[in-house]
């Protein structure tokens, strides 16, 4: 199940019958494996990685450090959940240290992005402060660079 | 006037990789299943390493032996790895890549016409290495029955009054063969019987898979104290241009081999030594992804091959398949050159690994999974092409 999950990882797209063949299987037990890692939850869905730069580069995406007064009952779980629920919301994480909740914002504008801290998230009951960071660039995303490749180059024919 | 050549570097035959290596170079949109060397660049933490201490100004030479952190890390990844100790401070030898280690190695210890077995089919240097030494080569055959595994009755046979050394390299390059430790158990107590000495290269032991472990010759009861270890970090840690081998080995052989290297050498370069040791110390999960990816696609070629009715046996190290052929009726080299020039596609013949290759090509998968299906595509077209003719 680890090498077919690493290969989905990487490449979720590759023929069914071409990771039967690089898993030493066959065709229909592969598709039998997805199913159930699927059915079980393991498997949560498929995402592309897109170069923001080449497709849509006025994006907004912000990272939110947010702290937050943990309940007496169920701590960081009904805030963090309410919070993620948001569709501008990519991804809400705990964290350990000096904030509690990392939430990933994604906006058309700046003004968007804004306006959400400012009118959804920090008048939230619960929440105590926020801090804002606004992305720049992207080198790596999920493993994979976005501007840095490296071909080594080899001999053809080696011993 | 012109310059005589010594006799017996005359003699030797240029590598039958070579001279492909040149009708390749002068091809283009050329598929290579013929390359030896991983497709990874080295992992970065190592490339970092090495970087860090060139900022340092660590530009000088080293200890003949090879910087003393370097061999400290050797000794505690051997023993980690293959359950052999060595004392880092006159057991263990940091040479140019395991090459120049079989060439101190052999040198150190043959007299001239002092027999040498080794297995065939082996890799390229082994033959001329020994030869170079003054010794005589004694090839075994190995079969794709056997798995190319070596049998201890056939190393038997080859014996002579003259036999000095035997040489082995598990897991093989070109035939991805493993030893049975059982048989290895059978190898170790005819070399004490009859006094050999073991020259035991294994370049590709961390490449061993199916979560199968590895088993040296040296770790055997009896056999440290006759056999020369060589490992290094070119093929598990993607670092052939480095040039790190290394041998292990008693402290009287070490010395020999230290007076060979220090007078032709001097010392391995010091920034590939610095990238050696984060490799030995911190290179495992990078080469354990790297051994992942490998198995993949040997799973892969394997099966296609098979499937085209090339009987290929599933390699159980290394990154190599060697893939039967004689049902095309040509001959290792004549199917070869046929493949690259209809089809552009590189193997490399069987019989550049000696003539118990013959009817065997070798197909390495250190390529992309992309490249492999297309070289492999190819190679489907090349076959039913003999078919119509034949």
């Amino acid at each position: 199940m680890d090498a077919l999950l690493r290969i989905l990882q990487t490449n979720p797209l590759l023929p069914r019958a071409e990771i039967a063949k690089l898993l030493g299987l066959e065709e229909k037990e592969v598709e039998a494996k997805i199913a159930e890692l699927e059915a079980e939850g393991v498997i949560l869905g498929y995402t592309a990685i897109i170069n923001r730069e080449k497709w849509d580069p006025d994006t907004v995406t912000a990272l939110i450090e947010v702290k937050v007064t943990p309940e007496r009952e169920g701590g960081f779980d009904r805030i963090a959940a309410r919070i993620a629920r948001f569709d501008e919301v990519l991804s809400c994480y705990l964290m350990s240290g000096r904030y509690d909740l990392l939430v990933i914002v994604q906006g058309r504008t700046l003004r968007e992005v804004a306006a959400f801290v400012a009118e959804k998230l920090s008048t939230m009951e619960g929440v105590q402060a926020t801090a804002t960071h606004f992305r720049l660039k992207t080198y790596k995303e999920n493993g994979t660079f976005h501007h840095l490749v490296t071909i080594p180059e080899r001999l053809p024919v080696s011993p | 006037m012109s310059i005589r050549v010594a006799k017996h570097v005359e003699r030797l035959p240029r590598s039958g990789i070579r001279d492909f290596f040149e009708i390749v170079q002068g091809m283009s949109d050329v598929v290579s299943l013929g390359i030896g060397e991983p497709d990874f660049a080295t992992p970065w933490n190592i490339r970092e390493a090495a970087i860090y201490s060139l900022e340092r100004g660590k530009t000088g030479y080293t200890s003949n032996l090879g910087l003393p952190r370097l061999r400290r890390a050797i000794a505690n990844y051997v023993e980690r790895n293959f359950h052999v100790s060595y004392n880092p401070l006159n057991e263990i030898l940091v040479t140019v890549g395991v090459s120049e280690a079989i060439d101190l190695a052999l040198r150190a210890v043959l007299e001239p016409g002092d027999e040498v077995i080794y297995h065939e089919p082996c890799y390229v240097s082994y033959n001329p290495s020994v030869q170079l030494a003054h010794g005589v080569p004694v090839p075994i055959q190995t079969r794709a029955e056997d798995g190319f595994t070596l049998r201890a009755e056939e190393i038997e046979k080859a014996l002579s009054p003259r036999t000095r050394v035997l040489m082995m390299n598990f897991p093989t390059n070109p035939t991805g063969a493993t030893m049975p430790p059982d048989e290895l158990k059978k190898i170790a107590s005819l070399c004490r019987k009859h006094d050999l000495v073991v020259l035991t290269d294994e370049i590709y032991s961390e490449l061993t898979y199916d979560s199968q472990p590895h088993y040296s010759i040296a770790a055997y009861e009896g056999m440290r104290e006759r056999t020369i270890f060589l490992h290094g970090l070119s093929k598990a840690y993607a670092m052939t241009g480095w040039r790190i081998g290394f041998a292990c080995a008693p402290a009287e052989i070490i010395e020999a081999m230290m007076k060979i290297h220090q007078y032709s050498i001097l010392c391995a370069s010091i920034m590939s030594q610095e990238a050696a040791i984060e490799a030995l110390e911190r290179g495992e999960s990078a080469m354990i992804a790297m051994r992942r990816e490998y198995e993949l696609r040997r799973n892969y070629i394997c099966r296609e091959l098979n499937a085209m009715g090339f009987p290929t046996c599933m390699p159980k190290g290394a990154f190599y398949v060697f893939s039967d052929i004689r049902l095309s009726g040509l001959d290792s080299k004549t199917f070869s050159l046929r493949l690259l020039k209809e089809k552009k596609v590189a193997v490399v013949p069987g019989t550049a690994f000696g003539q118990a290759g013959e009817g065997f090509v070798r197909c390495s998968f250190a390529t992309s999974l992309n490249l492999i299906k297309l070289a492999l595509e190819r190679i489907s077209e090349f076959r039913s092409s003999l078919a119509k003719a034949a």
